[in-house]
């Protein structure tokens, strides 16, 4: 090409303490040009980004924009050199009307208005206070306060997300049209339908590094989807895996049946079911859903539709009391959220056995002492710090929080990514437990944002997509490639035609083009 | 270097070590001078009666501490102390002219365990801040007295012969208000340390989502410590009026501050999670002991509340600074 990048990063790197989130990541963006950024969870997306609008600065590398060495050293400074982010998150102030909100970041009035019109809202009061406007019309509205100012490169992070399918269509439509105009977007989006119908190139990251920019053309999917795993070595699934095999396979009542589960517009019509003795994972990308089915299932959020069946009786949670009374635990992905940060490790394992009313008297101190021993040992917590939680590190906490529910021996525990940032030999250690587990008759539903963690643990992987269900399948019938598949909403392989967003004329993924 | 690891640790360090392991220790010590400030100021004046008289006064503000310790694991704090410990005494004083002391026992913890309830409810199932929860239901009650007082304005008012003795009685050289205080004081370490409930209130202070998760209904554990709480107050009330014997419609308000205070000074953390009932007990005694050592100082009111705030002030940044790491 002879024109020149409008941005053009090179070399990248970014690390929090010991972890690199980016090692070195490149990205170069035309004039003109919509660009695909992707990349697996974890992969560094959003740091780049975070980096490229002056959120955090980087420890190395050289970004050049319109061919000149800028330094961004803050959100201001990204907007003087003309780069603009949307990000997932509405980014007006609640409390104010729309044209405050406008008046605070300096935007012209006028050409704001004239977007929101093009992006298909014709009767928006700038009077309204943000707080009383719908979700998806406020993100149009920050998608319109960026382009009011006419920014040279536009970041949109998951732009689409949340939005009813018509609106999106018009904020597709606009953002082709920007493209058009000699400026240029870098789009973030894990959909494939939609980067297939916007963009004309796409930058790939994986572990911190970008690992290849492709054109867009048809059936590019496969090369994307490589790209992003890379060449893994298979690795040997975990030995007490085979011990369990046969329990898992037994035909077995169903310990869960979840029917039609809806939960607002986040999950919709959702059925599966848990047998004992069975590990199910849940693939999903970051925000399909996942979150509001196990809080269902905990019974943090009242499902508004479905039934949840727990050993062929239907329940109705309105308190986690109610799903634990039925021998269901919840192990969130936050640790923060689980544990009671400055008690101790005996104190925080004991603590659902104090819940119930009854159990508020005099504590027996002996018992208590042998069954959170036992707890500690069998998932052998490092108990040198154990006066107060938050001295532990983050794989003991982690441990904390699910010894929790061996001691109180739950028959059923949803595990929402219980691995994410600990150590890999404390990694090693809960996919043991979580098989020991299924081994000993416990049903166990996890969902974890590392794909290769599926095929270690699972006996069964439960993919969820843009809030639906669109396919189950034993573990042995998908490698990693079929998972990232399967995540990204496409078909498995040749003989699975369900995953209904795999079918781009589908009307649920509103991007026909 | 490998040397570096047999150096030794400083003394200062070590001491502020050994401090925060045991955060009572520094607090003693500061008794301890004050006492001594005490004795040198007034040469003879700490003997076996100034004891007794310092025990006797710090007991009711210990005991309303203890309801502010309790709230406060919680991330509370229970300004209505006051005035439920005014409408026992006050009910108690004037209904035992015309009833049978049980039956005006009672009457006088009536108001306390309504009074709880409500605050319980409002924060717990409403979830309206603590503090204002407190005050709006102090303010409330304060009222009622008022009304009631005007009902029984004729019939008198009388402190019951029990009560005299309990709140000022002294039996070889202890006095009897220890016979309440110490099984109380006893019960509310218990229960913090070696009950279901006590454990509950530490968790819910420091993580609430933690313990819904758990299963932990929030609405049940704060209704019950806030009637607990009122409880405590409206007995504190009845021991009070025995100690001062002058019914009043403001008896128990001098006394809420300073009990939040001496939990404060006592190391219980306002903002839930962290703290201890020994603790409170020692912060009420040095609060008591202090406001000796300012009345004997002679100064006017005004210099002395200011020296009054600037030293609980000091003393619990100095405490938090001692007990704190890092």
């Amino acid at each position: 090409m002879t024109t020149s990048p409008l941005l053009d990063a090179t070399g990248v790197a970014k690390n929090y303490g010991a972890v690199a989130a980016l090692r070195n990541a490149s990205l170069s963006v035309l004039p003109g040009e919509v660009h695909a950024l992707m990349g697996a969870n974890g992969a560094g997306k959003s740091t780049l980004v975070k980096i490229l609008t002056g959120a955090i600065s980087a420890n190395a590398g050289r970004i050049l924009i319109r061919g000149e060495a800028r330094d961004i050293r803050s959100p201001a400074a990204a907007r003087r050199a003309g780069l603009l982010p949307v990000y997932q998150e509405p980014s007006l102030i609640p409390d104010l009307d729309v044209l405050s909100n406008l008046r605070l970041t300096g935007t012209p009035v006028e050409p704001f208005r004239a977007w929101v019109r093009e992006l298909g809202i014709a009767d928006l009061d700038l009077r309204d206070s943000a707080r009383d406007i719908p979700l998806a019309v406020l993100r149009v509205l920050d998608l319109a306060r960026a382009l009011a100012v006419e920014p040279d490169v536009l970041l949109l992070d998951e732009m689409t997300a949340a939005l009813p399918a018509n609106l999106a269509e018009k904020v597709l439509e606009v953002v082709r049209r920007q493209g058009d105009a000699g400026r240029a977007v870098i789009f973030i989006s894990h959909r494939f339908v939609e980067i297939a119908a916007l963009c004309d190139r796409a930058t790939v990251l994986r572990d911190g590094e970008t690992v290849g920019v492709v054109d867009i053309v048809p059936g590019v999917e496969e090369e994307i989807v490589e790209l992003m795993l890379g060449t893994r070595i298979e690795k040997a699934k975990v030995a007490a895996r085979s011990v369990s095999e046969k329990a898992a396979s037994a035909p077995a009542r169903p310990r869960i049946t979840v029917k039609n589960l809806r939960v607002g517009i986040k999950l919709s019509d959702v059925s599966f079911d848990l047998a004992d003795g069975e590990v199910a994972g849940v693939v999903a990308l970051e925000g399909q859903g996942q979150d509001e089915l196990f809080a269902a299932l905990a019974g943090s959020i009242r499902p508004s539709g479905g039934t949840i069946e727990v050993d062929g009786q239907a329940v109705k949670f309105s308190h986690p009391i109610d799903a634990i009374r039925s021998g269901i635990a919840y192990v969130p992905g936050d640790r923060s959220e689980a544990l009671a940060m400055q008690r101790s490790v005996r104190e925080n394992i004991a603590l659902p056995f104090s819940a119930a009313l009854r159990n508020w008297g005099p504590i027996h101190m002996r018992k208590e002492r042998a069954t959170v021993q036992s707890a500690i040992q069998r998932l052998q917590i490092d108990t040198r710090a154990q006066g107060e939680v938050q001295r532990l590190s983050g794989g003991n906490q982690q441990k904390v929080t699910i010894a929790r529910w061996i001691a109180a021996d739950a028959r059923t525990i949803l595990c929402f990514d219980p691995t994410r940032g600990i150590d890999v030999g404390t990694k090693q250690e809960i996919y043991k437990l979580l098989r020991e587990l299924a081994g000993h008759g416990k049903s166990v539903l996890f969902y974890t944002s590392e794909l290769e963690e599926v095929q270690r643990v699972c006996d069964r992987v439960i993919v969820i997509f843009g809030g639906r269900l669109v396919d189950i399948f034993r573990v042995e019938e998908a490698d990693e490639s079929a998972l990232m598949r399967a995540a990204y909403g496409l078909p498995r392989g040749a003989k699975a035609d369900i995953g209904i967003l795999a079918d781009p004329q589908s009307p649920s993924s509103g991007t026909t083009p | 270097m490998s040397t570096s690891a047999i150096t030794p640790v400083p003394l200062g360090r070590r001491l502020k070590r050994f401090m925060a392991d045991r955060p009572l220790v520094p607090l003693i010590i500061l008794l301890v001078i004050l006492v001594v400030i005490l004795q040198i100021l007034r040469p003879g004046i700490v003997n076996e009666r100034w004891i007794a008289n310092t025990i006797k006064f710090a007991i009711p503000l210990a005991i309303l501490a203890g309801c502010q310790t309790m709230t406060m694991l919680t991330g509370g704090i229970d300004l209505s102390v006051g005035t439920v410990a005014t409408m026992s005494a006050f009910i108690m004083a004037t209904q035992i002219v015309s009833q049978d002391p049980a039956v005006a026992f009672l009457l006088a913890m009536m108001p306390a365990v309504l009074i709880g309830l409500v605050n319980g409810i409002g924060v717990g199932v409403f979830r309206v801040h603590p503090l204002i929860m407190t005050l709006g239901t102090s303010l409330i009650g304060t009222g009622c007295l008022q009304v009631y007082q005007r009902t029984v304005i004729a019939s008198g008012a009388k402190i019951p012969d029990f009560l005299a003795w309990l709140g000022t009685g002294v039996t070889y050289g202890f006095p009897n208000a220890l016979l309440l205080f110490v099984p109380l004081a006893a019960l509310i370490v218990f229960t913090l340390a070696r009950t279901g409930f006590g454990r509950l209130l530490y968790a819910v202070g420091d993580n609430e989502r933690a313990t819904r998760l758990s299963g932990v209904q929030y609405w049940q554990v704060i209704t019950a410590l806030y009637v607990t709480s009122s409880m405590l107050a409206g007995i504190t009330g009845l021991l009070y009026i025995g100690l001062i014997k002058a019914p009043s419609l403001s008896l128990a308000e001098p006394l809420v501050l300073p009990s939040v205070a001496a939990a404060v000074i006592g190391g219980t953390s306002i903002f839930g999670g962290r703290g201890g009932y020994t603790g409170t007990i020692i912060g009420a005694l040095i609060l008591t002991v202090l406001t000796t050592l300012l009345t004997i100082l002679q100064m006017p009111e005004g210099a002395r509340r200011i020296l009054f705030g600037l030293i609980v002030l000091f003393v619990t940044a100095a405490y938090l600074r001692i007990v704190e790491e890092r």
